[in-house]
């Protein structure tokens, strides 16, 4: 069994908690353990680095000294906390000056960073470490029938950091859904931004950019949008109604993490996802889940006991 | 002998930390702002704000809406030809502009980064609620009103916590913060 030390971020203990949810069931039924990184804090997000860009990168340093502690390298479930982890990890192990710099501060928590852990997003985990075949042959519910549209947002894929996970060109998201029996559609704005914090700065904007991501899926004909981000569900899926008002639309297309997706694939129970806290009801979803057995597999099942 | 450092020295020495290629690279094709998804709400595209910034117009530069309009998605990085990190400069320029105090008065990014900042040097961990509600009268008491039954539905739904979590050894954070810079100034 794979141990991780998993950062949660701040939205799990808040919007996404069922993210943090649907996260750890997955992962335990998928043979990995997480160990939550002991008293982690915030990652800064992006309004860190509008003010002071050392303070956003000694935020990241004080949890990856405190993953490093106990030898374990980091997974983060959202791609804002990933962005900020990953790259601040990258600059400490090329940047002797300001590893010495950080350091001094993180003294002050009797921390100490040496460079020596690697920091992934939890879908690149459950792609590379558990990989596409071993997660297909523990399906239980296949998801047949579900149109997914794999939104990976931005700050997963981007800024580049040639790990065969960036922008050029991913396919894992859709590899991911159709080992879970789901049909991944073809979807335009897979990797556009959802606005982020803009909402708050700027709602207008973000409204309309959301407004985007929403009609192109439902113009490719999804049934429900798959994220990996809580920031990305929050906007996609809390906002749908603001954008509703906003443009006079009618949307309402349900918005789940990958997780809790794969979660019912792998046979957990909705409830234990997270299921059932949504704004827009994840009724496509859980139909296709109830349906499954009756429709295709049964038959199946029945000819194959008849003698 | 020593002369000011001009507007455009200043953005490039900030640019120089992020290891982008300097702005005078820039070829002014404007990928940057095809690839950009929230152009339509900047008062500048990115790649005008580029130029603009080797044309040394400071003035201009600090009152457009351009930088703070950046979601920091950075699409243009991904994408610019000359390795430029335009992303990187819509921050370098939000920093500036804070630094300066220089900004438009009716964006709400600035106070709002402000906010978030002060919130996690106090707790560490960041709390919505805790720096929301300033920014919902952004939109009158229509506005108040949209956010609060967002707000309630999401309490229902138990997507908000009534007590904000914070970090366990919070002086000890708060010291390890103030080493980098002194909090007085922050929070």
């Amino acid at each position: 069994m794979k141990r991780y030390a998993y950062y949660p971020g701040c939205s799990a203990e808040t919007v996404s908690a069922s993210y943090h949810l649907s996260a750890v069931e997955t992962a335990t039924k998928l043979g990995i353990e997480f160990q939550e990184i002991e008293d982690w804090n915030c990652c800064g997000a992006t309004p860190y680095s509008n003010i002071d860009e050392l303070l956003a990168q000694t935020l990241c340093a004080r949890n990856l000294a405190i993953a490093e502690r106990d030898h374990l390298d980091v997974v983060a479930p959202c791609s804002a906390c990933f962005k900020n982890l990953f790259h601040t990890n990258e600059h400490l192990k090329t940047d002797a000056d300001l590893a010495e710099h950080l350091n001094f501060a993180l003294e002050e928590d009797d921390l100490h960073y040496t460079g020596s852990v690697a920091v992934h997003h939890l879908i690149h985990v459950f792609v590379q470490d558990v990989g596409i075949e071993a997660i297909e042959g523990a399906v239980k519910h296949p998801l047949t029938g579900l149109k997914v549209a794999p939104y990976y947002g931005c700050q997963l894929v981007r800024p580049d950091r040639h790990d065969g996970f960036d922008a050029a060109g991913p396919r894992y998201f859709e590899d991911l859904l159709a080992a879970i029996g789901a049909d991944p559609l073809p979807y335009p704005y897979r990797v556009r931004c959802c606005g982020a914090s803009l909402m708050i700065a700027n709602r207008r904007a973000a409204l309309s950019m959301v407004r985007d991501l929403l009609r192109g899926a439902v113009q490719a004909g999804a049934d429900v949008i798959a994220t990996t981000c809580p920031l990305c569900q929050l906007n996609l899926e809390c906002y749908q109604a603001d954008v509703n008002r906003e443009f006079g639309t009618a949307y309402a297309i349900p918005v789940l993490y990958f997780t809790q997706l794969m979660g019912l694939a792998l046979g957990i129970r909705p409830k234990q996802l997270g299921i059932g806290t949504e704004l827009v009801p994840a009724k496509a979803v859980l139909d296709c889940v109830a349906r499954k057995p009756a429709v295709t597999a049964a038959p199946k099942r029945a000819k194959a006991r008849q003698p | 002998m020593w002369t000011k450092p001009t507007f455009s020295d200043e953005i490039s020495n900030e640019m120089y930390a992020t290891g982008a290629r300097s702005l005078n690279c820039c070829i002014q094709c404007a990928t940057c702002s095809s690839a950009c998804p929230v152009v339509d709400f900047m008062d500048h595209t990115p790649r005008r704000l580029i130029g603009m910034i080797n044309a040394g117009l400071r003035d201009e530069v600090l009152a457009s809406n351009t930088f703070w309009m950046c979601a920091s998605c950075y699409a243009c990085s991904d994408h610019c030809p000359k390795g430029i990190k335009p992303s990187e400069l819509m921050y370098v320029l939000k920093r500036y502009s804070i630094w300066k105090n220089r900004y438009r008065e009716d964006l709400v990014g600035p106070e709002f980064s402000r906010r978030f900042v002060r919130t996690i040097a106090k707790t560490g961990k960041s709390y919505e609620p805790g720096y929301a509600p300033a920014f919902i009268f952004e939109g009158g008491l229509q506005g108040m009103v949209r956010e609060m039954r967002m707000g309630m539905k999401l309490l229902a739904k138990g997507r908000i916590p009534l007590i904000p979590s914070r970090v366990k050894r919070v002086e000890n954070f708060r010291r390890m913060l103030s080493r980098i810079v002194p909090l007085e100034g922050i929070a």
